[in-house]
């Protein structure tokens, strides 16, 4: 007796009837859209017009030429390049403190561990607006506070030469928590045997161990953080569009934000094709890395 | 030896403690500006508590703007997109974790090669097409992009790769049709990674602007981040106090869920990691 799905007609209706759906579904909302945004971003296409013409790299061309495209690559690959290793370096910080106090008081680590990964698990638009208001220029609690040390505020979000950084600063307020975690699993995994055999190999200082163990064996997780924080900050969006829509003067425009901007505020589809497709490769590299990364952690193990 | 550790513990502490107070502090402050009087929130000075409690915001908050109409819209939107992400990729990922046809490999590249497109990357076409076929400025608009989710079917391929022979042989034996087996045995088996998916996509979902930004532009149909953002321009930045309650009140239902089940949470949205 076989209780194997039988072969033959039905056997290969049932297949067409389980992934027919998702295969169909797949095809019509993932990659024929990629070859659609592929070809329009060839064209000057409108949304609304009747027709369009070819004007090959033209697109392309403009956005590495013209002031505003350059903007807006030059402002994400300085976001990235703050709050990659910002994020990474202070959610490093922040494992090993509470790793090291999860030895002592699993009470404080547990507490410390959700209020810092309390800003993933709000909703960034609304805590993008409670932001603006601790960054208001008068009345902010930020300039409120510098002003009582006695120090003198800024225009945080209409300075052109402060824009930037402070999107990059609630970018990293908004990761840290993500990469804590990571970390903390990563911390986890270490094996406590090697702490000891570090230490009879005379690695007594914290900072030794740091080095000897904790670094080396982190650095499967370190890799994975790289990239999933330089992805994820490569999409910023949600803070651009809330607080500055990219301005002043383009100041803090953002690949995925001029994508927005130029392709349904002024209706560019064909521009805006170009700027996905580049925003794309960007996202491409860094995720085929990650999976080069993901397959070095299986190696390791 | 032990005062040193001691004073390292503390210091350790003290700086670990600081940091969370500054991560926390936006929450402190929308919580204490969403109950402070509007005459205080512009008042100089830096008072975290009100003098006294203003519920008031909150009242104004749900009359002034439909906020409720928005909370009900997120929940539809994120009902709807979960409902089919789970309808759709539950049946492939079955089909592709335990049966043998020609396209297995071909349709599983495909999954693979989904996981690479972020969603932006296909916002253009998909607004065209749901121009042509008149659906924009609906709930539908919201949903349909979001349907298919090669994460969801990657997820549960390997979950039910897991799923012991015996239990699905044995129900062929009973004369279970395979559709049967999919919901009935196999993915009420795949409970924990159904759960942390449907974190993971409710997250996702409840918190985007990107695509309502895009797709609708009634404010009826808002989702709760897109309608922070009417009530925020129509308020024309006058009146912080319903602004911040309603900024408590839209971030309160994830914070709520994180807070009640923290490792699900965390495992849901960290798994995003996965996925570029």
């Amino acid at each position: 007796m076989t209780a194997r799905p039988p072969a033959g007609p039905r056997a290969a209706l049932t297949d067409a009837w389980l992934v027919g759906p998702a295969t169909a579904a797949m095809l019509a909302l993932i990659f024929v859209p990629v070859l659609i945004v592929a070809v329009l971003s060839f064209t000057d296409y409108q949304f609304g017009a009747r027709g369009f013409a070819w004007i090959g790299l033209d697109n392309y061309v403009t956005l590495f030429t013209d002031r505003i495209g350059q903007r807006a690559v030059i402002n994400t690959l300085v976001y990235v390049a703050i709050v990659m290793p910002a994020s990474m370096i202070l959610a490093l910080l922040v494992a090993l403190g509470i790793h090291a106090v999860a030895a002592w008081s699993g009470a404080l680590a547990g507490f410390l561990r959700t209020a810092y990964f309390l800003p993933v698990a709000a909703t960034l638009v609304a805590m993008a607006t409670v932001w603006q208001m601790l960054l208001h220029p008068n009345l902010g609690l930020v300039n409120q506070s510098l002003a009582l040390a006695g120090l003198g505020g800024h225009a945080w979000l209409s300075d052109r030469g402060l824009v930037l950084y402070t999107l990059a600063a609630i970018g990293i307020w908004e990761t840290v928590g993500y990469n804590m975690v990571l970390f903390l699993a990563g911390l986890a995994a270490i094996p406590r045997h090697l702490y000891d055999a570090a230490e009879v190999d005379g690695a007594r200082a914290g900072w030794e161990r740091f080095w000897t163990v904790t670094w080396p064996m982190l650095g499967p997780t370190t890799l994975f953080v790289v990239v999933i924080t330089a992805t994820r900050a490569f999409r910023v969006f949600e803070t651009v569009a809330t607080l500055t829509r990219g301005g002043p003067g383009f100041a803090s425009d953002t690949l995925v934000y001029a994508m927005y901007r130029e392709g349904f505020v002024y209706f560019k589809a064909g521009y805006s094709s170009a700027i996905t497709m580049v925003f794309f490769a960007f996202v491409l590299v860094l995720t085929l890395t990650q999976v080069r990364v993901l397959e070095r952690r299986v190696h390791y193990r | 030896m032990n005062a040193r550790r001691a004073a390292g513990r503390t210091l350790t502490t003290i700086l670990l403690l600081l940091g969370a107070g500054l991560v926390l502090l936006p929450f402190v402050w929308m919580l204490s500006l969403s109950l402070k009087p509007a005459d205080e929130i512009f008042a100089p000075g830096i008072d975290l508590l009100p003098s006294r409690i203003e519920w008031r915001n909150y009242v104004k908050a749900f009359e002034e703007v439909t906020l409720l109409q928005f909370l009900l819209n997120g929940v539809i939107v994120c009902g709807g997109i979960l409902f089919f992400q789970i309808l759709i990729a539950v049946p492939c990922a079955y089909a592709l974790a335990r049966r043998q046809f020609w396209a297995k490999g071909l349709i599983f590249g495909l999954v693979l090669a989904g996981l690479l497109v972020p969603y932006h990357v296909t916002a253009i076409p998909i607004f065209l097409g749901l121009a042509e076929v008149n659906l924009l400025n609906t709930y539908w608009a919201l949903i349909i992009p979001f349907v298919i989710s090669v994460f969801g079917i990657f997820l549960f391929r390997q979950f039910f790769a897991t799923v012991p022979n015996d239990l699905i042989d044995a129900a062929r034996v009973d004369g279970l049709s395979e559709t049967a087996i999919v919901w009935r045995i196999a993915f009420p088996n795949a409970w924990p990674a159904v759960s942390a998916f449907a974190v993971f996509s409710v997250v996702a979902h409840w918190n985007d602007l990107f695509w309502p930004l895009i797709a609708i532009s009634d404010p009826a149909l808002a989702t709760p981040p897109r309608g922070i953002l009417y009530f925020r321009d129509e308020e024309a930045g006058s009146d912080f106090g319903p602004l911040m309650a309603a900024a408590t009140v839209v971030t309160a239902p994830l914070v709520l869920g994180f807070l009640l089940a923290q490792r699900r949470f965390i495992q849901g949205v960290t798994m995003s990691g996965l996925k570029g």
